[in-house]
């Protein structure tokens, strides 16, 4: 920025009282310049050609009209991988709020005076949030096996790690009157948290939840492409089959249920705040 | 009331808690089912699992540093593209979407067509369109781009939306009253309200876009998915390493940038 403007020195002003003032040149044109860089060389790198999309584009459509209407009589094999989706989101958003709670203690400034130990926690919190789910879940069913039980545990370590921050952020805003208070009285540093900072963090952390839950439920509907279980198991397959009709029941149905869960996790979290 | 009244007189919500706790052991109980039902691996799991930690901390060096068009120097170059452009070409398939769907610019039934048109496109998973659209320009990086630009509308859309319908109407009217032509309005009128918004989400939706790039690879769509399945696929767990090693930096760094840059624009700091 300095370096900018001593190329474009800022115009000069004078006052009528005589004072002098600077106008910055805009940055308008340098930012104009560096995203027209960072364009040409995606378009380069990315292979981007109009022609492509303007003469074969209507592909794009032809399987989505293909996709209507949805087969119905596919409904009755649906349920089952709908279920397994619906189990797995829950299940591992349930192992994963709750790990969440002793690594967001761990990781919080306010209850851990060692500076190292909460920094290492944090560290190992983000490096996991940078983990897409369908990584995690590749690498979960090399060590679990192909199922439901991989797709399980990834929705589990991203909860974790998305949670656990949300929380040690938290933590560290709350208000420590209480923690000093009872601290002061003689009572230990788990104690104080339980009965000082929990009821604080408690509404907040029980909304976030029910709304990594709601998110995960669509997370979880695609990892059956790397062998995870649950829906993205029959929606890869019918895809490959070419079999749009039933890909439209999948999604449909699929729909309906993140509609539903959203619905419910909504007012649930209305109700907490 | 002395504190000891008080505190007879607290809250009995212990039904409540009660029904909670039994609802959600039962949906603990009824989804437990999905452990335990897998295929393979067993004992050969926990010699991955410690393979793939030392793949992590022994990464895969001349394949990290390799900038040729198959290290991962060249990956992460590709995911960023696919990112970036994607986000770019969303944003100008998103305008038109949120200005026809905001209701204090267009007519309400016709604002709510365009909103559930949005909710729709929102609903499909990304990984749904990647393999659209490698039907369209076969796999590679271009799909991966069509696929981001697609499922950047939705979102985009949605957030620009609200900041549409905040617009201060008072503003323009002086503008109006001080004579100023159409593109002037547009200009030094409502510019200056959206830019800053619209910069922040645009840049928030690189960030996400950033994550889902690096996964389209496992549909074929470009990226670094497909280099680190095959990579996994043929147990070269030095290579799966240094992949994650590069998606792990890439993201953290991208991250901390965005977060600068978008506070700059909405605090001014």
């Amino acid at each position: 920025m300095q370096l900018y403007d001593r190329l474009f020195p800022p115009r000069i002003m004078e006052l009528p009282n005589g004072k002098k003032v600077e106008e910055k040149r805009s940055r308008t044109p340098m930012i104009a310049a560096l995203l027209l860089v960072f364009v040409a060389v995606s378009v380069r790198v990315t292979g981007f050609s109009l022609t492509t999309l303007i003469t074969r584009g209507s592909y794009f459509f032809d399987i989505l009209k293909r996709m209507f209407p949805p087969n119905t009589g596919y409904i009755s094999s649906v349920w089952k991988p709908l279920f397994d989706t619906i189990k797995m989101s829950f299940l591992g958003s349930f192992i994963g709020a709750a790990l969440a709670v002793p690594m967001a203690f761990a990781a919080s400034g306010n209850m851990v005076r060692n500076r190292v130990f909460s920094a290492a926690a944090r560290f190992i919190l983000s490096v996991l949030r940078t983990l897409p789910t369908l990584v995690t879940a590749l690498i979960a069913t090399y060590i679990f096996g192909l199922g439901t039980t991989a797709g399980t545990i990834a929705i589990a370590v991203f909860t974790f790690s998305y949670l656990g921050k949300l929380l040690y952020e938290q933590i560290e805003t709350a208000d420590m009157g209480p923690f000093d208070a009872m601290e002061a009285m003689g009572a230990g540093r788990i104690r104080c948290f339980i009965g000082a900072i929990v009821p604080q963090i408690l509404p907040g952390y029980l909304s976030n939840s029910l709304y990594c839950f709601e998110g995960n439920v669509r997370y979880a509907s695609i990892l059956g492409y790397v062998g995870a279980g649950g829906l993205g198991l029959i929606l890869n397959e019918n895809i490959g089959w070419r079999e749009y009709d039933k890909v439209g029941m999948i999604l449909l149905i699929l729909f309906v249920t993140v509609v539903i869960i959203e619905y419910i996790s909504h007012a649930l979290r209305q109700k907490l705040t | 009331m002395t504190v000891l009244q008080m505190y007879e007189k607290r809250p009995r919500l212990w039904i409540r808690n009660l029904v909670a706790i039994g609802v959600v052991t039962i949906l603990l109980i009824w989804s437990t089912t999905v452990m335990g039902d897998s295929s393979g691996a067993g004992e050969s799991g926990a010699k991955v699992a410690v393979n793939i930690l030392l793949g992590i901390f022994h990464p895969d060096l001349s394949f990290l540093f390799d900038f040729s068009s198959q290290g991962v120097g060249y990956l992460l170059l590709e995911t960023i593209s696919i990112a970036f452009l994607g986000t770019i070409v969303g944003f100008v398939f998103a305008i038109p979407f949120s200005f026809l769907g905001a209701s204090n610019i267009v007519p309400r039934p016709i604002a709510l067509v365009f909103r559930i048109s949005v909710m729709a496109i929102r609903t499909i998973p990304v990984f749904i369109y990647g393999l659209m659209f490698i039907r369209v320009t076969g796999p590679g990086p271009f799909a991966g781009l069509l696929t981001m630009a697609v499922s950047s509308i939705g979102m985009l859309s949605k957030m620009f939306i609200e900041t549409i319908e905040d617009l201060d109407p008072h503003i323009i009217e002086s503008l109006d009253a001080a004579g100023c032509t159409v593109f002037q309005k547009i200009r030094y009128g409502i510019i200056p309200q959206l830019a800053a918004d619209f910069g922040s989400t645009l840049i928030y939706r690189f960030d996400m876009n950033l994550r889902d790039a690096t996964v389209l690879g496992l549909v074929g769509a470009g990226g670094m998915g497909a280099p680190l399945l095959f990579a996994m696929s043929s147990y070269r767990w030095g290579q799966v390493g240094s992949i994650l090693a590069g998606l792990v930096i890439l993201v953290l760094a991208v991250e901390y940038c965005s977060n600068r840059i978008r506070n700059r624009l909405i605090k001014g700091y």
